[in-house]
């Protein structure tokens, strides 16, 4: 490994390490990162209309 | 009437979009043209095309894609029908659908083989094939069917672990896009780096496992892919290198795919797409230089010597001088299931995201329900693979819908979105939309580089590369009955789904008209 293999290995994986790094910072810094942005679905919604079918039926 | 689909969280669409992005291509394919470019002068043309193409290009697709989601549309035919002025508009969106469906078809069959490699290491058997590369090539080819075409259909393992792949993308897709994908990819990407951290921990400490071969070790390994070439400047002139390094920014980070495009439909319309679309950029780089960059190459180095790399692709050294690593080294059977259950990780979030928006247009072009467009996706996939699976011989089938689809149909589209988000949206409106909800500033140099710069650079990249690569292709089409079967196969899928999108588009001109 000479000087440059070096060079080129801790600029490439480093800045790289520190730009993901910096991005997430960004994003948990923010308050809401983790933040529910809609109600989870539960299941899909042709199941759930057959099983309210389902429902009504009985 | 059913709830739109959203994604649960931020950091949930970032993981989606990053594991999007981390394939196969990170751990294979660019260490192997890392160093066959010579290491580090590759990584000049690698970071210019990230910053002049990758990034510019992700943030125009997640604008566009979040764009089309607030006006009610998720797949790629829907947005473009409400991005462009004319009805045809629609008719470049089947691009976006062809190309995440097809890539599926012969995506998922080698994401099967990682899956079977790590079955093979755990249980012992790959070990038991011997220390010579040349017998897991052995193994590799009858695995897959590569001398014989119908060689791998039936009861083969390479048919069991394909059927078994498949049911897990459709039993992730089928749960929907935030207890599906969401779900499977928060937990997915972070356990794929941290193998992918272990991994690379054993790899930097292997030493110099051959004593009669004192200058095969890990210093040397990373100077073989890492060592700057003594002319610099030489070096830099190779042409194909900067075409090689801009395709693989372009393939690794899933622009111009129609991905990113659907995903980013999906957020709602304060979301932010600048910091998501960059973080997501990044996490992939990570996977690619810190990780894929330090495994492959450095370990096939300390056990094999610059030999046994060079000339390889990235199917040989993925499945031939990998797994002989591995059972040279101690515990091998061990960080080979590590190595190979990381693959298949990174493999199956970047499938996944190749069915979502296909499921996008069934559902909202044609009115289907998730149940009927899973199951008609999956037949018509199903279909598609097994034509691939069948004409194995050569990778033939394989290797004619890779250059088709998976590169020229992808300059296509990429220079598509770069041309609609700059020229038909306008840059004006393009940078405003951009920026609504946005968590950081982009710098306007990127306002000049998305309007001028991007799409200049892939006009020029692609007709470089076509004008290397079309007359063989095409003269091969004409020579070999398989390949042009394919295409023909190819040509059917585009007019099928042309259809369909026409169809859609009947639909949602009677919404518009029906829209109070």
């Amino acid at each position: 490994m000479t000087a440059g293999g070096w060079l080129a290995i801790i600029l490439a994986v480093g800045g790289v390490t520190l730009w993901v790094g910096w991005c997430f910072y960004k994003v948990f810094s923010t308050p809401d990162a983790s933040r529910m942005t809609a109600e989870p679905t539960i299941d899909p919604p042709d199941a759930r209309k057959s099983r309210e079918q389902g429902e009504r039926e009985d | 009437m059913a709830k739109p689909e959203q994604w649960g969280s931020r950091l949930g669409v970032i993981l989606a979009v990053a594991g999007s992005a981390v394939g196969l291509g990170n751990f294979l394919r660019f260490p192997g043209k890392a160093a066959q470019y010579g290491g580090a002068v590759f990584l000049i043309p690698y970071f210019i095309s990230l910053l002049i193409l990758g990034i510019p290009l992700m943030w125009a697709e997640w604008t566009l894609g979040r764009y089309g989601g607030k006006r009610g549309y998720n797949s790629s035919p829907g947005i473009f029908n409400v991005l462009g002025p004319k009805p045809y508009s629609k008719f470049f969106g089947v691009i976006g659908l062809i190309i995440p469906v097809v890539i599926y078809m012969y995506y998922v069959f080698i994401e099967s083989w990682c899956l079977g490699y790590a079955w093979y290491f755990l249980n012992g058997k790959m070990a038991s094939i011997g220390r010579d590369v040349g017998a897991y090539e052995t193994f590799f080819s009858n695995y897959v069917g590569l001398k014989e075409n119908g060689f791998a259909l039936g009861m083969s393992p390479v048919m069991f672990f394909l059927v078994i792949t498949f049911i897990v993308n459709f039993w992730v897709i089928y749960r929907g896009l935030s207890r599906g994908i969401e779900l499977f990819c928060t937990y997915a990407l972070p356990m794929l780096i941290v193998i992918g951290i272990i991994v690379v921990v054993r790899v930097l400490t292997l030493g110099t496992p051959d004593a009669s071969h004192q200058d095969w070790n890990v210093s040397n390994g990373l100077g073989y892919l890492w060592n700057p070439p003594k002319n610099l400047l030489a070096a830099l002139s190779n042409g194909d290198m900067w075409l090689e390094a801009a395709g693989q920014i372009f393939f690794s980070l899933s622009v111009g795919f129609g991905v990113v495009l659907n995903y980013a439909s999906y957020l709602k319309k304060e979301d932010d797409v600048v910091l998501s679309g960059m973080t997501a950029a990044s996490t992939n780089e990570f996977c690619e230089v810190c990780l894929g960059g330090l495994i492959a190459v450095t370990a096939a180095f300390v056990f094999l010597g610059p030999a046994g790399i060079e000339g390889k692709g990235t199917f040989g050294l993925g499945f031939n001088v990998l797994p002989c690593i591995f059972a040279h080294m101690p515990a091998g059977s061990f960080f080979g299931f590590l190595f190979f259950i990381l693959l298949f990780l990174a493999a199956i979030t970047s499938s996944l995201s190749m069915l979502q928006p296909a499921i996008a247009f069934l559902e909202e072009g044609l009115g289907l329900n998730r149940r009927a467009s899973v199951s008609a996706l999956g037949m018509f996939t199903a279909l598609g693979s097994l034509f691939v699976v069948y004409f194995s011989e050569g990778f033939a089938a394989l290797d004619t819908m890779d250059f088709w689809v998976g590169s020229v149909l992808i300059f296509i589209f990429a220079t598509i979105i770069a041309v609609y988000f700059a020229w038909v949206l306008g840059i004006g409106k393009g940078w405003e939309e951009m920026h609504e909800g946005a968590l950081m500033k982009v710098p306007r140099i990127f306002k000049f580089i998305l309007r001028w710069v991007s799409p200049t650079y892939l006009l020029v990249i692609f007709v470089y590369w076509s004008w290397k690569n079309f007359p063989a292709r095409l003269k091969s089409i004409a020579d070999d009955k398989i390949i042009g079967l394919t295409v023909i196969l190819l040509l059917i899928t585009v007019a099928f789904v042309a259809l369909l999108v026409s169809v859609a588009g009947r639909r949602w001109a009677q919404r518009k008209e029906d829209a109070p």
